[in-house]
């Protein structure tokens, strides 16, 4: 995803003489490239995160497209008010990009893992928000906020994402990873590859279940996401995130005034409270936090259950 | 933009500080607003920086290669809406409006009005951005400069030494800092609650041309903010020594006055003192 995202991101700036990248003293065999091509418009600002988005404000209100980069809690929560002040309430053209979504920094423990940060973004006034679930979700992400004039955040995950879907058409519209109309599951980021292979264990059982990713949190597309379950009995939104804030507050924030609406079973990660966090794979901890495949089922098992 | 230009008919730099500072008096009195004490302090710098130095175009406040003025002080508005006003960013007759039901003229100041870069508010944001906008215009090769005002109380952020260590690195020789070293902050004297001394040297460690006067002494402050940028390949810092409340004796070096708001009565006593 870090590869794919620096490659779009090259591709836009080479397009664009305004985009400039501005990195926390981050991105090691990563952003190289950006830097050798458009020295003059890449500055690793060392690790300052509050002046590097207060400055990516005052560099975007002088007319460009900043990006910012850093890992998951630091170009988010570390500038937080930073990005509400400088940036959101000025609707500055600044991007920013966080690598290591959920666990994806695994062993490196509870520091880097980012949990809260979408929810958080979300919130952010004027902000839009891109979880892509695969290097083509960050292709169309990354190529859509440099030209969107708008204040962003891009959620990136690690590295040896597969694609889980062909061409992305509207990154703003959810995708449809894998048809199914009996139980839709929504989902965003990488985690998407866990709900296809859920749905199939599920199908092995007889079960219709499709999988959607939903890569644009802010502004969410409830028109399109109502399409997308049209029929459903039941609705699963998963993603690497607590539930708080996230992929199944907004969805069951939306559906919430329907009259008619499916019953919406929300998979996240438990928030960890005053326990300390375990070494581990990404995978590992997934596993652990009740994100393991056979968890997913037999969640979507017992919430079949209860219809 | 070579020269300044504003209003030709501007007055004399003299008479712009004594009109802001009656400005000043008349909002926060009729608004019940606070922070007169650092307006005051900080009012001969700001008729100097609008009158003397700036290149700035009321007529047309974005223009790109304006220099920029970043207040990172932002609770410094009172004073600040008056200088604008008086330079003819916006009319002198909406600055009786100031923290009235539907401004735009807020306690906190704030980028809706004519002439202002940014809000700030929360303190150590303004640096950050200034450095981001002199990184710009540097890039932009028209010689725009970029000022930021900071208050004494505001160097304890954390912030705003992130920035300070960022800008001589990056030679950033457009960038001029103005502390309001008026020696109050919010809830003590600066030497009591987080003693920033020996200030001068830190920046000067840092790497900033630093200049260090009276901040009331207007030749003193035409001399050091006109001459920006002072020093090839270096920010400047001018720590300007301020007395809270200048030029209203009840007012100077008092604490309180960073939150009171004058009486009727003591707001005649004021307005005399400073010659309105």
């Amino acid at each position: 995803m870090r590869t794919t995202f620096i490659e779009s991101l090259s591709q836009a700036a080479s397009e664009n003489p305004d985009i400039w990248l501005l990195c926390g003293d981050l991105g090691y065999s990563v952003l190289e490239p950006f830097a050798a091509k458009f020295p003059d418009r890449f500055i690793n600002v060392g690790v300052a995160e509050q002046n590097m988005a207060g400055m990516a404000a005052g560099i975007a209100l002088s007319g460009k497209t900043v990006f910012i980069y850093s890992i998951g809690n630091f170009p988010t929560l570390r500038c937080l008010e930073q990005l509400r002040n400088d940036v959101c309430y000025h609707g500055a053209d600044v991007k920013v990009v966080a690598v290591g979504a959920g666990y994806a920094y695994g062993s490196q423990g509870y520091t880097h893992h980012a949990l809260e940060d979408a929810g958080i973004m979300s919130m952010l006034p004027g902000i839009e928000v891109f979880v892509p679930c695969d290097p083509n979700e960050v292709r169309a992400a990354t190529r859509l906020i440099a030209s969107s004039g708008k204040p962003s955040y891009l959620r990136l995950s690690r590295q040896g994402e597969p694609a889980l879907g062909s061409v992305v058409t509207d990154i703003r519209k959810p995708r449809i990873l894998r048809e199914g109309r009996d139980v839709v599951i929504l989902a965003s980021g990488p985690i998407a590859s866990r709900a296809l292979e859920a749905a199939n264990a599920l199908s092995v059982r007889g079960r219709d279940v499709g999988v959607v990713s939903v890569s644009c949190l802010k502004p969410l597309d409830e028109a399109a996401i109502r399409d997308a379950v049209r029929g459903a009995s039941l609705v699963v939104t998963l993603e690497e995130h607590i539930l708080r804030g996230g992929l199944f507050s907004m969805v069951a924030g939306a559906f919430a005034g329907d009259a008619q609406r499916p019953p919406v079973t929300g998979i996240g990660i438990p928030e960890q409270g005053g326990k300390t966090s375990s070494a581990g794979s990404r995978e590992a901890l997934l596993d652990a936090a009740g994100l393991s495949v056979e968890a997913i089922v037999a969640r979507i098992e017992q919430s079949l259950a209860k219809r | 933009m070579t020269r300044p230009t504003l209003p030709a008919n501007r007055p004399e730099l003299k008479e712009f500080a004594r009109r802001i500072r009656a400005h000043a008096l008349r909002m926060v009195h009729a608004a019940k607003a606070a922070h007169i004490g650092g307006c005051l302090s900080m009012a001969d710098i700001l008729a100097v920086l609008y009158t003397q130095v700036l290149r700035l175009d009321p007529a047309e406040p974005q223009g790109p290669d304006r220099d920029r003025f970043v207040l990172s002080k932002g609770h410094a508005t009172a004073i600040m809406y008056a200088t604008l006003a008086e330079c003819g960013f916006f009319p002198l007759a909406e600055l009786d409006t100031y923290c009235r039901d539907g401004s735009i003229l807020t306690g906190h100041v704030s980028h809706a009005v004519p002439g202002v870069e940014v809000s700030t508010g929360s303190l150590g944001h303004g640096l950050p951005i200034a450095i981001g906008m002199a990184l710009a215009a540097r890039s932009a090769g028209a010689g725009s400069r970029v000022f930021c005002l900071l208050s004494d109380g505001e160097c304890d952020e954390g912030s705003n030494w992130e920035g300070i260590l960022f800008a001589p690195h990056h030679k950033l020789d457009n960038l001029c800092v103005i502390v309001d070293f008026n020696k109050i902050q919010s809830f003590g004297s600066v030497a009591e609650v987080l003693n920033l001394d020996p200030f001068a040297e830190k920046w000067k460690a840092f790497g900033w041309h630093v200049e260090e006067i009276d901040g009331h002494d207007v030749a003193a402050l035409e001399r050091v903010l006109g001459a920006v940028p002072s020093q090839s390949g270096r920010p400047t810092v001018v720590i300007a020594h301020t007395v809270k409340g200048k030029g209203v004796s009840f007012m100077e070096n008092k604490l309180e006055w960073h939150y009171r708001s004058p009486s009727d009565e003591l707001l005649a006593q004021a307005l005399a003192e400073v010659g309105a």
